[in-house]
């Protein structure tokens, strides 16, 4: 249903981040597909939000390229045009909610009345035209995080980064959220989202990507991944989170009523 | 935004603009540079409507110390001063800044102390003996020190008595007659000051008249022209203020004018 | 003191003339500086806290340093520029309201600038990734972040204009406290000080307190309800 991509894939080439001396990321060969929904998982530390922001172009690899098919850097503001990121914890303008959409327009030059029904689609389809007019600001964790997703959807990006974008929600919020990722997914956006959710992981993901000390160390089907890893760290990770989880469960004596 | 933010602006200016015309009268007005003393004693407030009243000129008074009014002049931003320092008149003259002196009026400055005068002035003949008691006494004096008329006149009364004023006791203040007189009283000081000012201030606490009446004391105030050919002043109007104020309607003005039932100024012009 | 509050309120109560005349042009003076001062402010101190370019570092401590610039240098390098011996002589601005409302601008500006800058500075820290993935340049973040500070910039316009109120020195060099013409609170209040006249001087002060007490609650509470409103 979408024409022709023109930043997909997205290829890395021996991107190495470095700050003050010390490598944070890297050396990392990967070539993101068109199409699909890659989850990446790791420790705390391995560098999955850095891994983010240089494919988003919000920080400039140290050496190596990152390169968006035939419009290269994504530092390029025509090639983030064409990308879209949600936050872990969303940045909303201290306006109305639909004017936060409006604004992304704006951006790209869409104004007036047919920005306005843009919003106004895009908010419906989170489930928030009914709060089109309320203050962005005092919406709900959920409700914000929904209206950050809005608000990328409205761009029709190609692809959409997510870093942890539920961690601070609750399940309801999460499901609003994965749910409105998968319509993102459904429509031909590629999907690369960072989560520490196993569950979540097994929902979404097509593909998972493992990093740990700032290197790729497995990529894989996600069926396959998270069902038989290959490498002893992501089996180390997988079996830790697995235990985090259920620990949790047994923590918490409402967790099955969701 | 942008567009919203420029017409309100323009709007402003506009408004702005307009108040400045506010006051003026059909013929326009004319700046003088006046000393504080004149403009506390309350004498414009007096004489300037019946001015405008006669001429439809408005006059816009900068009340300054006298070495400040004769630098504005200097400088073209007044049409004219009328101040009271003979000798720096003369001067700003002589420089090339003025034109066309002439005297006005006097009144007399006096000698202020706390009513206890603790160095015993009271009843001296002539101010520059009060100011040799008190400095052989070393009691606190305040000095307006600000290279106004009246700090030059306290100035060339200390040369008379031959001390050259240095030492604790003797405190340069650095502001005008009344902030002077509010010193003083807080300090309990001696002080010289104009009549005008003194009669129309209230703030008076402990300080009295102690020396009064010395010829030295007449204060002599004139008017010179800022010269035209330096600036593009008002020549013309200005012109006319200087010949009111020594026409017999504006020295009648002049001698008229009460303060607490007293008269400020004596109108002396030749 | 008493004394002092009760002639204030005669004065405020016999609506007097040539009072409401100086109240006037005072609010109208301070406003139009705080109006001009931040126009050019408001965008200078958001740039200054998102680009980088060399000497920046130097302009900050500047403006910083600049929000402590004694009224009566701002006076007196004013005085200089518009006395007719002085390259702006020709206008005929000194002693005009006009002249007033330049000197102010230039006591505000820093105040304004460097307020905005610290800001707009601690507003770009939590928007830069948000609205550089949105694809908004720096040039067009700053109406972005200008209005998104606006409750907070409310305060440092509320500063430049306190400046402006309580000012005296840098209006009496400019203006000359021409009665009627370019006589406002603060120099009305020095003359009558100089006068002796400290009844009055200090009801003259607490109208002006009252004043100021106003416009500050009154800008409380506007921020207040639209914080509120807006959840900032």
């Amino acid at each position: 249903m979408r024409t022709m991509p023109t930043t997909l894939p997205v290829l890395l080439r021996n991107v190495v981040l470095e700050r003050a001396g010390k490598t944070l990321l890297g050396p990392i060969n990967l070539q993101l597909e068109a199409s699909g929904r890659t989850v990446i998982l790791g420790p705390n530390g391995a560098g999955k939000s850095l891994l983010l922001r240089l494919c988003h172009g919000l920080l400039s690899p140290t050496l190596g390229e990152v390169c968006c098919a035939t419009l290269g850097s994504p530092t390029r503001a025509e090639v983030r045009r064409r990308q879209a990121m949600v936050f872990q914890r969303p940045v909303l303008l201290r306006r109305s909610a639909i004017a936060n959409v409006t604004y992304a327009l704006g951006l790209v030059g869409i104004r007036g009345q047919l920005a306005r029904s843009r919003a106004m689609e895009a908010l419906d389809l989170v489930g928030l035209a009914s709060l089109a007019e309320r203050s962005a600001r005092v919406l709900s964790g959920g409700e914000q995080q929904r209206l950050a997703l809005a608000r990328a959807w409205v761009l029709q990006p190609e692809i959409l980064f997510l870093d942890e974008p539920t961690s601070a929600l609750d399940p309801g919020a999460t499901q609003a959220i994965e749910a409105a990722i998968n319509r993102f997914a459904d429509n031909g956006t590629k999907i690369v989202m960072v989560t520490h959710n196993l569950g979540q992981a097994r929902r979404l993901a097509d593909h998972c990507l493992f990093l740990a000390g700032g290197r790729i160390v497995e990529s894989a089907p996600a069926a396959t991944f998270l069902a038989q890893p290959n490498s002893p760290e992501a089996a180390h990770f997988l079996a830790g989170e697995q235990g985090a989880y259920l620990k949790e469960r047994d923590d918490d004596p409402d967790y099955y009523s969701v | 935004m942008i567009r919203t933010i420029i017409r309100f602006s323009t709007a402003l200016l506009i408004a702005l603009s307009l108040s400045l015309s506010v006051n003026a009268q059909e013929r326009g007005f004319i700046t003088i540079a006046s000393t504080t003393s004149t403009e506390n004693s309350g004498l414009f407030e007096d004489i300037l409507p019946q001015f405008t009243e006669s001429t439809g000129i408005e006059v816009r008074v900068v009340a300054v110390g006298t070495g400040q009014a004769l630098r504005i002049g200097c400088n073209g931003d007044a049409d004219a001063v009328l101040v009271h320092a003979p000798a720096a008149e003369r001067q700003f003259i002589a420089d090339g800044c003025g034109v066309d002196r002439r005297e006005i009026m006097y009144n007399d400055f006096i000698v202020i102390g706390p009513g206890s005068d603790p160095a015993g002035i009271e009843g001296t003949e002539t101010a520059a003996e009060a100011f040799q008691i008190i400095a052989d006494a070393e009691a606190p004096f305040a000095s307006r020190g600000d290279d106004s008329g009246t700090h030059k006149k306290e100035m060339s009364i200390w040369a008379d008595a031959g001390i050259e004023p240095a030492g604790s006791w003797y405190r340069e203040l650095g502001s005008g007659m009344g902030a002077a007189l509010n010193t003083a009283a807080g300090m309990d000081a001696y002080i010289m000051a104009d009549r005008g000012t003194w009669i129309s201030f209230d703030n008076r606490q402990n300080l009295e008249i102690l020396v009064e009446g010395d010829p030295n004391l007449f204060n002599q105030y004139g008017s010179v022209l800022v010269n035209p050919a330096n600036h593009d002043v008002k020549h013309e109007l200005a012109q006319e203020w200087h010949d009111w104020l020594v026409s017999e309607e504006g020295q009648a003005a002049i001698g008229a004018y009460r303060l607490r039932g007293q008269q400020l100024f004596t109108p002396n012009a030749n | 003191m008493l004394d002092a509050f009760a002639s204030a309120f005669a004065l405020i109560i016999s609506g007097d003339a040539e009072l409401l005349g100086i109240v006037g042009l005072s609010l109208r003076v301070s406003l139009s500086a705080v109006f001009f001062a931040s126009l050019l402010a408001l965008p200078v101190g958001a740039a200054v806290a998102l680009f980088s370019f060399p000497g920046r570092s130097g302009v900050i401590v500047v403006l910083n340093a600049l929000m402590g610039l004694p009224p009566v240098v701002a006076g007196l390098i004013v005085y200089l520029l518009l006395s007719r011996v002085g390259p702006l002589g020709p206008l005929g601005l000194l002693f005009t309201p006009t002249a007033m409302v330049i000197v102010q601008s230039l006591l505000i500006f820093p105040i304004v600038a460097a307020l905005t800058r610290q800001i707009v500075s601690d507003l770009w820290e939590e928007y830069r990734e948000q609205l550089t993935s949105l694809g908004a340049s720096r040039l067009r973040a700053i109406p972005t972040l200008l209005w998104d500070g606006r409750f907070s910039l409310i305060t440092a316009l509320l500063a430049g204009f306190g400046r402006a109120t309580a000012e005296v020195g840098a209006v009496l060099i400019v203006g000359g406290n021409i009665a009627g013409v370019t006589r406002v609170m603060t120099t009305a209040i020095a003359l009558e000080t100089n006068k002796g006249n400290l009844t009055l001087a200090l009801a003259l002060g607490a109208i002006l307190m009252t004043l100021t007490l106003l416009i500050n609650g009154f800008a409380y509470g506007v921020g207040e309800f639209s914080r509120r409103r807006y959840g900032a």
